[in-house]
C-alpha cells in the first residue's frame, strides 16, 4: 500500500549535500541527491519467528524476530528477479533505530512504531504479545514504519537506516558509537521539565495544540470502537442460540421441520461471521493507532523547538546581564541594585587592575555569548523552518491516509451489511419453505 | 390516539376487512379505504342499534350437523380428512380497531371499536359497529369456554398488568393489546363452531353488553361437562392424545426458549445502540478540529447515526410485533392443554360410570343406564371435535410461524439495507472528494 503511494508522490528535491556527515547522512556515491531510499530499494518485513535465548542478564526468554528483506530496485526494473537480502531484527532494534532518528532529527516528525503492548483490546482479542494475530499485525506495522522512513525526504538518507537494513551484526554497536544516547538523555530531562517561553512560535504552538487534540480524538475513538466491538460481538453470538433451538424444535415438527433446521444453520453461520468482521476492523484500529502515535511525535517536535527557543532566551538573557555588568563596571554607575554594588559602595571599589581584569573577562564572555546567541538564533530559526516544512508534509500525509482509512472503514461496514443481508435472506428462504 | 389497522395473521382472515368486497354488495359499490369501517357516512360512531335479539340456534354439538351447514369449497390447502377446512367461504368478518380512552370518576379505561360484516341469518343486520373494552372480551372468552368446553377457545392477551411497571395507556401497549384482541376475535369468527355461539352474537351486536344477563343457552353438553366432578381416574388415554400432549409440552418449552433468546438479543442490541451513539459523536467532535477531514468524519458520524436509527426500528419491531405473538402462542398452548385435560376427565367419567354399571348388571341384571351411553357419546364427540380443532390449529400455527419468522428475517434485512445505503452514499462522496483533491493537487 505504502509503496504505491510513494511511487505516485513527486519527489521533493532537498539539498542534502549541505548536511554535514555528523548529521548522519550518507556521503556515499551510491546515493543520488534528492531521491529517497525507497526508490532504490524494495523493502519488506516478510516474516516473523519465535526465538529463545539468554538475554543480557542471562535469563532465558522467548521473543519474536522479524525478517527484513531488501532488493535493489534497478534490478527489479530490468526484469530480473533477484533473491532478497535479508536479516532478522527484534522489535527492540526497531525501537533503537527510531530513538536514534528522533534525537538526530529533532525537527522531523518521525514515523511511529506499532504499539509495544496490545492496547484498546476488546475482550475476545488476545492481549498477549505472543499471540499470532498480534504478531502478524505488528509485522505489518513494522513494515509500514520502514516504508515511511525510507520514503521520507530527510530521514531516508540516514546512514544508520541503511545499515539497519543491510548490516545484521554490529549494527547496534555502530548506533551506540554515534553517542546519540547522551544527547537523548539530556534532552529528555530538559523536555520533561516545565519551562515557559517568552515569545513562542505561533504556528508551532498551534500545531502543538492540534496534536493534543488529535491524540485525544484518536484515543477516544479507539476506546469507543472497542466498546462497540464488544457489544456487536454479543449481539451476533446470541443469535447462535436460535440455531440450537430451531434444530430442537424441528425434531417435533412434520412439514415445518426441514425449513426450521436449515434456518437454524444460517443462524449459526450468522453468529460465526462476527469473528472475521471484527478481525478485519483491527486493521482500521491499527491505522488510528498509528496516528495516535504520530500525534505524540508532532508534539515532540514542537516541544523540542520550545526547548531550543528557551535555551536561546536564556542565552540572550545571560548576554544582556553580562553587558549590563560591563556597563556598570565601565561607567561606575550602578543601574540595578546588586549586592556587589552595595559592598563596593560600602567598602570601597576595587583596584583599577582588578577592574580591568574583570572587564577583559567580561568582554570575552560577551563575545562568546554573542556567538552563542547568534548560533542559537540560527539553530532555532532553522529548526522552526524545517519543523514547519515537515509538519506541512505530515498534515498532507495525515489527511490522505485518514481519508483512505475512513473509506476502507466504510467499505468494511458495507461488506458487513451485505453478509447480514445474505444470511437473513437465506434464513427467510428456509422460513418460506416451512 | 390513532393506531394503524391491525394486521391479521394468515390464519385468522386472509385480508383486511376493508379490502374484501361486501358479500351483499353489487360489484360497483366501492368500499371506503382505510381502517374505518362505517356503516354509512352519516351515522355517528356509535349507531343506535336495537339490541341483538337472542336468536334461536340449536348449538351444534356434533360435527355432522355442522357438515350439513357448511358449504365446502374445494380448498387445495385443506387436508382431505379435515371437515373444518380453511377453504370454506367466509360469511362473518370482524375487526377490532380505533382505541379510545374513557375517563370517568371511578376509573379510566380503553374501549375498542368492534366492527362486523356478515351475511349470516343469525344476525339481523349485515353490519354492526359497537365499542367494547377488555373486560367484555374476557366475558366472551369465559362464556365460550363454558358453553363449548370441547372446543379450543383462542387465548386473550394477559389481563393484569402491573400498574407501576407498564403504562396501560401508552400507544405501544394499547396497540399491541388491540392487535391481540383483533386476532382473538378473528380466530373465534373463523371457528366453524364457536362463531355460531350466541354469546359471540351478543358480543358483536348488543349496544350494551349486559353481562349479568346470562343468555340461558348453555347446552346440555356444557352443563354436564361442567358438573363432572374430579375423582375419576383415566385408564388409557388414546395414543393420539398422548402425542398431542407431548407435542404441546415440547413446543411450549421451545417457544419459551425462543422468547428468552429474543429478549436477550433485544437487551444486547440496546447496549450496542448506546455504545454506537457515543461512537458516532466522537467522530463529530473530531470533525470540528479538522479541515480536510471534516467532511469525511462528519460523513462517518452521519452513517453511524443512520445505522442507529435503523437498529432502533428493528428492536422496536421485535418487541412490539414478534414477542407478543410468541407469548400469545404460549398462552394458546396452555388453553390447548386445558382442553386435553377436560377431555381426559370426560373419558375418565365415562369409564368410571361404565365400570360401575357393568358391575351392577353383573350383580342384579340392571341394564346399562342411558346416562352411561350418553357419556360415551360425549367422549366420542369431544374426541372428534378435538381432533378437528387440532388439525386446524396445526395448520394455523404453521402459517402463523411462517409469517412471524419471515417477518423477523425481513426486518433484519431491512436494517442492513438501510445501513448499507448510508455507507454506500458516503463512499461515493468520499471518492469524489479524493479525485477532486488529486486534480487540485496536480494543478
Amino acid at each position: 500500500r505504502m509503496a504505491e503511494d510513494v511511487k505516485e508522490e513527486s519527489v521533493t528535491s532537498n539539498d542534502e549535500s549541505d548536511l554535514a556527515a555528523s548529521d548522519g547522512s550518507l556521503n556515499n556515491t551510491m546515493l543520488t541527491e534528492g531521491s529517497c531510499l525507497l526508490r532504490r530499494m524494495e523493502i519488506s518485513v516478510a516474516e516473523a519467528e519465535k526465538r529463545s535465548g539468554k538475554n543480557a542478564v542471562s535469563i532465558q526468554e522467548t521473543y519474536t524476530v522479524y525478517l527484513v528483506e531488501t532488493r535493489p530496485m534497478d534490478a527489479i526494473a530490468e526484469g530480473h528477479n533477484p533473491p532478497p537480502d535479508s536479516l532478522w531484527r527484534r522489535y527492540s532494534e526497531f525501537e533503537l533505530l527510531r530513538n536514534y532518528l528522533i534525537v538526530t532529527y529533532p525537527y522531523i516528525v518521525v514515523p511511529p512504531l506499532p504499539e509495544k503492548r496490545a492496547e484498546f483490546v476488546w475482550h475476545k482479542l488476545s492481549a498477549d504479545n505472543m499471540d499470532p494475530d498480534f504478531v502478524e499485525r505488528r509485522r505489518i506495522g513494522l513494515e509500514n514504519f520502514l516504508l515511511r522512513v525510507a520514503s521520507h525526504p530527510v530521514l531516508s538518507n540516514n546512514e544508520m537506516l541503511y545499515h539497519f537494513l543491510t548490516k545484521e551484526h554490529g549494527w547496534k554497536e555502530m548506533v551506540y558509537e554515534t553517542g546519540f544516547q547522551a544527547k537523548a538523555d539530556s534532552r529528555l530531562r530538559a523536555l520533561s521539565a516545565t519551562f515557559r517561553v517568552r515569545s513562542p512560535h505561533k504556528r508551532l504552538v498551534e500545531m502543538k495544540h492540534y496534536s493534543d487534540g488529535l491524540q485525544s480524538h484518536t484515543s477516544q475513538l479507539l476506546r469507543a470502537r472497542t466498546r462497540v466491538a464488544d457489544r456487536l460481538y454479543a449481539v451476533y453470538k446470541v443469535h447462535g442460540n436460535y440455531g440450537r433451538v430451531f434444530s430442537e424444535w424441528s425434531a417435533i415438527e412434520k412439514e415445518m421441520g426441514d425449513g426450521l433446521q436449515s434456518a437454524g444453520h444460517h443462524m449459526d453461520a450468522y453468529a460465526a461471521s462476527v469473528d472475521d468482521i471484527l478481525e478485519e476492523e483491527e486493521h482500521y484500529a491499527d491505522q488510528l493507532k498509528e496516528y495516535l502515535s504520530y500525534a505524540e511525535a508532532v508534539r515532540a517536535v514542537c516541544r523540542k523547538h520550545e526547548l531550543s527557543q528557551f535555551e536561546l532566551e536564556m542565552a540572550s538573557q545571560d548576554l544582556i546581564s553580562k553587558k549590563q555588568q560591563r556597563e556598570e563596571l565601565a561607567t561606575g554607575i550602578v543601574r540595578t541594585f546588586s549586592l556587589k554594588g552595595m559592598t563596593n559602595k560600602l567598602f570601597g571599589q576595587e583596584a583599577p587592575e582588578q577592574r580591568d581584569a574583570k572587564l577583559n573577562l567580561l568582554e570575552e564572555l560577551i563575545a562568546e555569548g554573542e556567538e552563542t546567541v547568534k548560533e542559537k538564533t540560527a539553530e532555532c530559526d532553522e529548526h522552526a523552518e524545517k519543523a514547519w516544512a515537515d509538519i506541512v508534509r505530515f498534515k498532507d500525509q495525515k489527511d490522505k491516509d485518514l481519508q483512505e482509512a475512513l473509506i476502507n472503514y466504510a467499505l468494511m461496514q458495507i461488506s458487513m451489511c451485505k453478509k447480514g443481508i445474505q444470511v437473513w435472506s437465506n434464513a427467510k428462504e428456509c422460513f418460506l419453505k416451512m | 390516539m390513532s393506531v394503524g389497522a391491525p394486521r391479521g395473521l394468515a390464519s385468522s382472515g386472509q385480508k383486511l376487512i376493508t379490502e374484501i368486497l361486501h358479500p351483499l354488495s353489487a360489484a360497483e359499490e366501492p368500499l371506503s379505504p382505510g381502517p374505518d369501517v362505517t356503516i354509512s357516512a352519516e351515522k355517528d360512531k356509535e349507531p343506535g342499534l336495537t339490541n341483538g335479539t337472542p336468536v334461536e340456534i340449536s348449538s351444534p354439538a356434533s360435527a355432522s350437523v355442522l357438515l350439513s351447514r357448511l358449504q365446502l369449497d374445494g380448498d387445495p390447502e385443506a387436508d382431505a380428512h379435515d371437515p373444518f377446512g380453511s377453504g370454506e367461504p367466509r360469511d362473518l368478518f370482524v375487526t377490532v380497531d380505533d382505541p379510545k380512552k374513557h375517563v370517568s370518576t371511578m376509573e379510566t379505561y380503553i374501549t375498542y371499536r368492534v366492527s362486523t360484516k356478515t351475511t349470516r341469518i343469525e344476525f339481523d343486520l349485515p353490519e354492526y359497529s359497537v365499542r367494547r373494552r377488555y373486560q367484555d372480551f374476557d366475558w366472551l372468552r369465559i362464556k365460550l369456554e363454558d358453553s363449548q368446553p370441547t372446543h379450543l377457545v383462542p387465548p386473550l392477551p394477559e389481563k393484569f398488568v402491573m400498574k407501576g411497571v407498564v403504562d396501560r395507556f401508552s400507544e405501544e401497549f394499547v396497540g399491541t393489546r388491540m392487535k391481540a384482541l383483533d386476532k382473538f376475535l378473528k380466530r373465534v369468527a373463523d371457528h366453524p363452531v364457536l362463531s355460531f355461539n350466541p354469546h359471540l352474537n351478543a358480543f358483536l351486536t348488543a349496544k350494551d353488553l349486559n353481562k349479568r344477563q346470562g343468555l340461558a343457552l348453555l347446552t346440555k353438553v356444557g352443563e354436564s361437562v361442567k358438573n363432572v366432578a374430579g375423582g375419576y381416574k383415566l385408564r388409557a388415554r388414546p395414543v393420539e392424545f398422548c402425542a398431542m400432549g407431548e407435542y404441546l409440552d415440547t413446543f411450549s418449552q421451545k417457544l419459551g426458549t425462543i422468547d428468552r433468546i429474543a429478549q436477550r438479543i433485544l437487551r444486547e442490541q440496546s447496549e450496542y445502540l448506546t455504545e454506537l451513539r457515543e461512537y458516532g459523536t466522537v467522530y463529530s467532535t473530531w470533525a470540528g478540529s479538522e479541515e480536510q477531514l471534516q467532511r469525511p468524519l462528519e460523513g462517518v458520524a452521519g452513517c453511524v447515526t443512520t445505522s442507529c436509527g435503523a437498529l432502533e426500528d428493528l428492536s422496536d419491531n421485535m418487541s412490539q410485533d414478534f414477542l407478543p405473538v410468541l407469548r400469545e402462542y404460549i398462552l394458546y398452548i396452555e388453553s390447548m392443554k386445558n382442553v386435553l385435560r377436560k377431555r381426559d376427565q370426560v373419558q375418565a367419567e365415562y369409564e368410571g360410570r361404565l365400570e360401575a354399571a357393568v358391575l351392577r348388571k353383573q350383580e342384579d341384571r340392571t341394564p346399562i343406564p342411558v346416562e352411561v351411553e350418553k357419556c360415551q357419546d360425549k367422549v366420542e364427540c369431544f374426541n372428534a371435535d378435538l381432533k378437528a380443532d387440532w388439525e386446524r390449529w396445526q395448520r394455523n400455527k404453521r402459517q402463523d410461524f411462517k409469517q412471524l419468522l419471515t417477518g423477523m428475517a425481513d426486518k433484519n434485512i431491512s436494517y442492513y439495507e438501510k445501513s448499507q445505503a448510508a455507507w454506500e452514499s458516503l463512499i461515493t462522496l468520499l471518492q469524489e472528494k479524493q479525485t477532486e483533491d488529486k486534480t487540485s493537487e496536480t494543478n
